[in-house]
């Protein structure tokens, strides 16, 4: 019901507030309010706005980039992303750029090797980008912004090669992008980085989108008080601390009336935290890590989560990697117990 | 009057359909949002079942922040009910929101069920899944626009 009505409300109001109003909502949780940057990398400053063309943005809206973090909004209309863009030019006041889209000829295997000298450091040796999100939290404090990913499809299908050698010899100034000048690199150098930069293909990203099941499930040999001990120890053997156990519906139920059969056991440790946060700040919806034990006229059961199956949502492929192992680390630990 | 602006708000957002995560900014510092997203869930006819810390050590560790918790919440018949028919969700629930400062202003998020929604048929549980997104969004909403 709510779906139908939503195309006469935004297009037809898109005034000068409509701008302002839409990135709140869709950007502004990542980008910040005046586009400082957060989990997503600054959008406000003058040297990328000064490059950024308006079909960069645009495309950049509704492609997203696969994998890194940042959505793809196929959901909003033409007039919205026109809006959301007016409104993150007004940051700066300045026309926006425009390009020809002609390529430019430049040799790839010379950018090849000024790319390895010169960029590898912070973009990877594949251009896969820096690790971590946008500027806070995630990120180290001695690395204030993190190196986009330039093979990412999202970003090469957005960025002319004109844009991309306006990019490089401005630099960014705020963010550790250095100018090409200030690499001691001509112009004609910028021409052969960005013949390579063309050449940069994504390693494929779970390619395969059919969805994982999304319960890890243990039957068990031994009773619910036995399994229960059983988990703690293996939680404990793989240097977690057990945080907390309670009934499922504990803090709902009256106090001595909760369903004793249904126990939630929390743990976790810092470096388990530590490594999860420096991936995306908001894995804390896998956090404390939980098993959930449930005794039945049949049996008792094991259960967790598939941290597989949520990361899915997170559109983060080191998020993806990182729930391998958390996928592991659980079933060794509900084997451990129930075996 | 508010819950119609809300409801307003809600229709004109673009954050509908194929939404993955749910999540927003608020201007407000962490203890003041905290205590709007307390009273939002509340709103929504939902009960608080506990507040988790996860930052124990993380300032300590070089982050910016040591505030970071987990709002567990739900509705006690509401889950005895799917949890009687559908054990396999129990992992899931209570539903959650989590909160976290981000220098001065604080950021919250919550999981669609859209990873779940491919393993389930039963119209009654896809029409809950329905409900609490909705019901999610408008608590988020709610300290979103908060001043
Ligand atoms: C969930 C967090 C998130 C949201 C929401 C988000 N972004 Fe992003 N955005 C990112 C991240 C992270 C990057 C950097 C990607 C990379 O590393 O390749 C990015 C990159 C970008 C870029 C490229 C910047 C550059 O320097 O080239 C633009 C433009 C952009 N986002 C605009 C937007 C707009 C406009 C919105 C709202 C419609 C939005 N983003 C919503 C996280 C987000
Ligand atoms: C010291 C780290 C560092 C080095 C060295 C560096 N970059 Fe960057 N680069 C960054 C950061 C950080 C950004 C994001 C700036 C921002 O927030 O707008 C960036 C942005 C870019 C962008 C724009 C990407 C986008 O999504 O907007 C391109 C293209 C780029 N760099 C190419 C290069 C090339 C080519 C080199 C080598 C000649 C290089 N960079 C060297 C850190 C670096």
């Amino acid at each position: 019901m709510v779906f139908t009505l939503l195309p006469l409300s935004a297009v037809a109001v898109a005034g000068p507030g409509e701008g302002a109003m839409l990135y709140r909502q869709n950007c502004a949780v990542c980008h910040g309010v005046d586009g400082d940057g957060g989990v997503g990398i600054p959008l406000n400053l003058p040297d990328f706005l000064a490059v950024a063309s308006d079909d960069y943005l645009r495309n950049t809206l509704r492609d997203g980039r696969p994998g890194r973090v940042m959505p793809a909004f196929a959901n909003l209309s033409d007039a919205e992303v026109e809006a959301i863009i007016g409104y993150i030019r007004s940051w700066s006041g300045q026309d926006a750029p425009v390009y020809h889209d002609r390529s430019l000829h430049g040799d790839a295997q010379r950018g090849r090797r000024l790319y390895e000298k010169n960029c590898t450091a912070c973009h990877g040796d594949r251009g896969q980008g820096g690790t971590g999100t946008g500027v806070t939290f995630s990120r180290p404090r001695e690395a204030p912004v993190m190196a986009p990913a330039l093979d990412n499809p999202g970003f090469q299908d957005s960025v002319s090669d004109a844009m991309l050698k306006a990019t490089l010899l401005r630099g960014r100034k705020g963010t550790p992008m250095p100018s090409i000048a200030a690499l001691g690199l001509q112009e004609k150098d910028a021409d052969d980085l960005v013949a390579y930069l063309r050449t940069l293909k994504m390693e494929s990203i779970s390619a395969d989108s059919k969805p994982l099941e999304p319960v890890i499930l243990y039957e068990s040999e031994y009773d619910l008080e036995q399994t229960l001990e059983n988990l703690k120890q293996a939680v404990v053997g793989r240097n977690f601390r057990v945080i907390r156990e309670q009934y499922l519906d504990q803090g709902l139920a009256a106090e001595g009336k909760e369903d004793k059969h249904r126990i939630i056991l929390y743990f976790c440790n810092f470096a388990f935290l530590n490594d999860a946060l420096a991936i995306d700040p908001r894995v804390g919806l896998f956090l404390p890590c939980r098993i959930t034990l449930i005794e039945t006229d049949h049996g008792v059961q094991v259960m967790s989560i598939n941290p597989k199956n949520l990361s899915r949502l997170f559109n983060n492929s080191e998020l993806d990697r990182y729930c391998e192992q958390m996928h592991d680390l659980y079933a060794e630990i509900m084997e451990d117990a129930t075996l | 009057m508010k819950r119609f602006l809300l409801l307003a708000l809600l229709l004109v957002s673009p954050l509908l359909a194929a939404q993955d995560l749910f999540m927003v900014r608020s201007q407000l510092p962490f203890p003041e949002a905290m205590s709007v997203l307390q009273q939002s869930i509340g709103e929504s006819g939902f009960h608080i079942s506990r507040v988790q810390r996860v930052d124990i050590g993380l300032t300590k560790s070089g982050y910016k922040t040591d505030k970071y918790r987990i709002v567990f919440f739900g509705d006690l018949d509401e889950l005895h009910a799917v949890s009687d028919r559908h054990p396999d969700l129990i992992p899931s629930l209570p539903l959650k929101i989590a909160i976290f400062a981000e220098n001065g202003e604080t950021l919250l998020l919550a999981s669609s069920f859209k990873h779940l929604r491919p393993f389930y048929t039963s119209p009654d549980l896809l029409q809950k899944f329905d409900q609490w997104e909705s019901a999610i969004r408008e608590i988020l909403e709610r300290v979103r626009v908060a001043e």
